[in-house]
């Protein structure tokens, strides 16, 4: 099936609460919320993270 | 028929078939969303996509070549489609590798294929029918998969002349096995594999099984820059009998798609396309007198409320992705300005921006909950 190619991840916060996650796909920047635990790009974002391929950034 | 002279022969189970009434009163019976290749929100060419071209239909591919997929106008003559979906090949892989392939699929969501009873005893056969038209004759297979990648129906189909519509249809008995989900996941797999290395040919045609894409025996549709593969008519139905593709309306079909992925632009303005007056934005506020605090934002409802939480891409007016125009108390737009916080549900998306004092921004967006 078809790959994505994250480049980079940095969390959002509100009130120092992480809320969504900025990341790069194929040279695009999105957003995704912390909680879309049925979306493609979240789920592809946490399994590079679990594969440790991937680390998302602290929020500034 | 006059009303009068109906009567209980017109109307005997024998009497009234399937195919007689199909085309007529059957409706929602495609489980296939934009069969017909209408709805194109995102473009209408994409050269060397791995992702989402067409609504719904995906692609995905692992090769040394490239394929330009479009939105074209080539359709079977007397069918009364308007769109195919074409796919052409630009940079030629003629040795295709064990594990590369090339795949289109539309991936049909648990909760619209429940009915279809996968996975126990009452499963039910279904029927696939498609146009299709290449250059390239020979073997192709279409692969029926559910959601754990751990059941397959590999179905050969062959396109025997060259540059010639042909309808193919491809019936299957419904899996007793596996676990096909019935939720807002992934219900079913529907893949067309134009290219497929050795590695992926363990199946066999016909029949399910832990594995695999193929069976062996198909063409690498990649082995030349000659070769163009269009469809159109796309339909899967409960049963053994094809009936007529069901038409439906482009609003209908661009609904359907909505649940999946809906942009802000105007249905015809791919997204990304810079917009010269900045009052054109999709979603605009103004009349915030300077502020500063982080919590200017705005949200917006959308169009149609998505499967579930989607991935978000915020554009300005000159089509930066990730990126909104703020307004100063004139109204000047700043383009480029990147985004403090997101919120975003299956039915409302919103963002603020991350600058210093403002009067004003808006964006447009694309939301994507695709499988």
């Amino acid at each position: 099936m078809n790959e994505m190619n994250i480049t980079a991840a940095k969390y959002l916060a509100d009130n120092g609460e992480n809320i969504a996650i900025e990341f790069i796909v194929d040279g695009k920047i999105m957003h995704v919320s912390v909680e879309a635990t049925g979306n493609r790009h979240y789920a592809e974002i946490m399994r590079q993270v679990d594969a440790g391929e991937l680390t998302i950034e602290d929020a500034d | 028929m006059a009303l009068s002279t109906i009567g209980t022969n017109q109307i005997a189970s024998e009497a009234v078939t399937v195919p007689k009434v199909a085309d007529q009163v059957l409706s929602s019976r495609n489980l296939i969303i934009n069969g017909a290749m209408q709805v194109a929100q995102r473009g209408t060419s994409f050269a060397d996509l791995n992702g989402y071209g067409l609504d719904r239909f995906g692609v995905g591919s692992s090769d040394d070549g490239a394929i330009t997929v479009t939105q074209d106008t080539t359709v079977p003559s007397g069918e009364g489609f308007k769109n195919s979906m074409k796919f052409d090949v630009t940079t030629a892989d003629t040795s295709l590798g064990a594990a590369q392939f090339y795949q289109f699929f539309q991936k049909i969501e648990g909760q619209n294929v429940a009915h279809l009873m996968y996975g126990t005893s009452n499963a039910k056969t279904i029927t696939l029918s498609f146009w299709c038209r290449s250059n390239k004759t020979g073997t192709y297979v279409t692969t029926f998969m559910n959601n754990a990648a751990d059941r397959f129906n590999p179905n050969n189909f062959t396109i025997s002349s060259a540059n010639t519509w042909e309808k193919k249809t491809i019936t299957v008995t419904g899996d007793q096995s596996g676990t096909w989900l019935t939720t807002n996941g992934i219900g079913m797999y529907v893949i067309w594999n134009l290219a497929l290395g050795s590695d992926f040919d363990d199946g066999t045609n016909g029949t399910w099984g832990a594995s695999d894409y193929g069976s062996g025996g198909n063409v690498n549709f990649l082995d030349s820059t000659d070769n163009e593969f269009y469809i159109t008519g796309v339909q899967m139905e409960v049963g053994d009998t094809v009936t007529p593709f069901e038409h439906r309306s482009f609003s209908d079909e661009l609904q359907r798609c909505m649940r999946y992925y809906e942009k802000s632009y105007p249905y015809s303005v791919a997204p990304g396309t810079a917009i010269s007056y900045p009052g054109n934005l999709g979603i605009t506020v103004r009349g915030m007198d300077e502020e500063t605090s982080g919590q200017r934002y705005i949200t917006n409802t959308m169009r149609v409320e998505k499967r579930a939480d989607p991935a978000n891409t915020f554009y300005d007016d000159a089509g930066n992705a990730g990126k909104v125009t703020t307004f100063n108390n004139a109204g000047t737009g700043t383009n480029n300005v990147g985004i403090a916080l997101v919120v975003t549900q299956p039915s409302m998306i919103g963002c603020g921006p991350n600058n210093s004092a403002i009067w004003g921004f808006g964006f447009f967006y694309e939301s994507d909950a695709e499988l």
